[in-house]
């Protein structure tokens, strides 16, 4: 048999076998969806993956540039992932990340995490001592309405339910604190800069309005209205920084990886904890709407939810929420 | 498919590696301007329906102090909606979106499989570096001038943007080539090919392809001459690969 006459014989009888194709793409296509999970059905899958990989084979040699073998590359993709990562729901990846993910995140970030708290504490304590020293620069971090409110001896957020509702604040406040942990993270990509000056302005303002407001006498209203919703809403500016930092050193430093595959890896890993910074600011925002400006919460009260929505924050990102220590601690 | 644009090979066990083509700026700036212009119409007429049933009249003014009720039930919906449109759809949808099914593109890891939620929610955040400084200027020559087509948030959450091949369909007539089939394995696709798209051809524009490829693959002179119908050629086409002629009106 010449070679055009075996290769003719060969092609048609590959294209024999589509029905064999559509039904493998039709059972591909209900295994990622999760319609299926008997065994039997599973073991076919495998054996349309052999069959799929083995035909695309003779197809991108004897019928490369046609449908056909788009068909069958696009079929082959399919199958290849389904088998590999099986089916997806997206309740279990959520799960998945808060429960294992998350708490993983945390622990290789925590060298970033401590840094950027001492960073942030020193910005804090920078701006304190700053406008304690030099009061006039207290125009440079705050507005000139916030500054009249305090000469005038009354802080800016008395009768701040008076003018806008509970459930509105919060979303502003929610809307405005996540923007400000994203953008703390994205600028990590300036080699880490973005991110320690948003980290360090944020900081001297806290700083120095606390400063300014306890020159005015003002000092424990401001404590008192900050500590239900600061505790979470500081340490998630923290958390979000040390992600930032830590795709700014990937940057700076890609080691063997190379910097894109470094950079990669950095984001994806620290990334992770945006989902959690997020949930976390939202009860932040909850507190902040409904808690901090509401005179009728007193400062015991104010500090107990404070404390106790900060120890939610610790077992949710150390995975003790979930029973992770006692699980391995069984298992060892 | 081109074979001038770069492919993402995954190795498989079965030693034949999966081949995802990755897609241009082209497709992906496709995709983004049918998503946005689907989350703003959304996010607008979500605005305008619960404006007008809050207003309880023809009126789309908002109110002149902001309450609780209309910013929870008209504006924060509306913004919510052209906000997390991209993270919401590609975390439900897999990778994909409205926009990028349309365009016939999805996304996928560097393993070829759809990317986990912490890297659809790393792409989405780095947006806000690929929008600046206006109209996604870093996005888009980042996608201009990567190998890959990627923007910052594509590399730092580690997907692509391929062609859905899985969209692709089979000639209509494969499969059914019998031992009578004359034509080489190009022929066989050729002809299966216009079997397959027949009915959406103009008639002119099938009848001359019919008579090419019947003359060129050994058809009876008696199909190929001025005088065969259209039907005539139909029924020689089929006989070609192997299937019995239908009845067509």
């Amino acid at each position: 048999m010449n070679t055009d006459a075996r290769r003719q014989a060969l092609t048609l009888s590959l294209l024999e076998r589509a029905p064999l194709w559509q039904a493998a793409q039709v059972r591909a296509v209900r295994f990622a969806h999760g319609h299926t999970d008997d065994a039997a059905a599973a073991t076919r899958m495998a054996d349309d993956y052999r069959l799929l990989a083995h035909d695309l084979a003779r197809v991108r040699a004897l019928l490369p540039d046609t449908r056909t073998r788009e068909y069958l590359e696009g079929a082959y993709a399919r199958a290849h992932a389904t088998l590999h990562h099986g089916a997806w729901h997206l309740g279990s990846a959520l799960l998945t990340l808060l429960r294992d993910e998350l708490p993983a995140v945390v622990r290789g970030l925590v060298p970033y995490i401590l840094w950027s708290t001492v960073i942030f504490v020193l910005a804090v304590t920078g701006g304190y001592a700053l406008i304690q020293r030099y009061p006039e620069l207290i125009a440079l971090f705050a507005s000139p309405d916030l500054i009249a409110s305090v000469e005038r001896g009354q802080l800016w957020t008395e009768g701040l339910l008076n003018i806008v509702p509970s459930s509105v604040l919060s979303v502003q406040i929610l809307t405005n604190n996540i923007v400000v942990s994203l953008v703390a993270y994205c600028t990590g990509f300036l080699f880490g800069l973005g991110t320690l000056y948003i980290l360090g302005l944020n900081g001297l303002m806290l700083g120095a309005v606390f400063a300014f407001a306890g020159q005015h006498g003002l000092g424990l209203q401001l404590f008192s209205f900050i500590v239900a919703h600061g505790c979470v809403e500081i340490s998630v500016m923290c958390l979000s920084s040390a992600a930032g930092t830590a795709v700014g050193e990937a940057l700076i430093r890609p080691g063997d990886a190379g910097r894109i595959e470094s950079f990669r890896g950095a984001a994806l890993r620290s990334g992770t904890l945006l989902i959690a910074c997020a949930l976390l600011l939202a009860g932040a925002g909850v507190i902040e709407g409904y808690v901090s400006p509401n005179p009728r919460f007193a400062l015991p009260a104010r500090i107990t939810i404070g404390v106790g929505y900060w120890c939610f924050m610790v077992t949710l990102l150390t995975g003790w929420l979930w029973g992770r220590r006692a699980r391995r601690t069984r298992a060892s | 498919m081109s074979s001038a644009s770069p492919e993402l090979s995954v190795d498989s066990v079965t030693g034949i590696d999966v081949s995802l083509p990755v897609a241009g700026p082209g497709a992906r700036a496709y995709a983004f301007l049918i998503d946005w212009h689907l989350r703003t119409i959304l996010a607008l007429a979500w605005y305008a329906g619960a404006e007008l049933i809050y207003n309880a009249r023809l009126s789309l003014a908002p109110p002149v102090t902001v309450d609780g009720r209309w910013f929870g039930a008209v504006l924060a919906p509306a913004l919510a909606i052209y906000f997390l449109y991209h993270y919401v759809l590609e975390l439900a949808m897999r990778g994909s979106t409205p926009g990028k099914r349309m365009a016939g593109v999805r996304l996928v890891t560097r393993d070829g499989s759809a990317p986990s939620a912490g890297a659809l929610l790393v792409r989405n955040v780095f947006r806000l570096i690929d929008s600046l400084p206006l109209f996604y200027g870093i996005g888009l020559i980042t996608a201009m001038t990567t190998r890959e087509h990627v923007r910052i948030g594509d590399m730092a959450a580690g997907t692509l943007l391929v062609y859905e091949s899985a969209t692709a369909t089979l000639p209509a007539a494969m499969g059914a080539a019998g031992p009578a089939a004359r034509p080489d394995p190009r022929g066989a696709e050729l002809i299966a090919e216009l079997l397959g798209r027949w009915d959406a051809l103009a008639p002119e524009a099938r009848v001359r392809l019919a008579r090419q490829l019947l003359a060129r693959y050994g058809a009876d002179a008696t199909v190929t001459d001025a005088a065969a119908t259209e039907a005539t050629l139909h029924a020689q086409l089929l006989r070609l690969t192997g299937r019995p002629p239908e009845r067509r009106p």
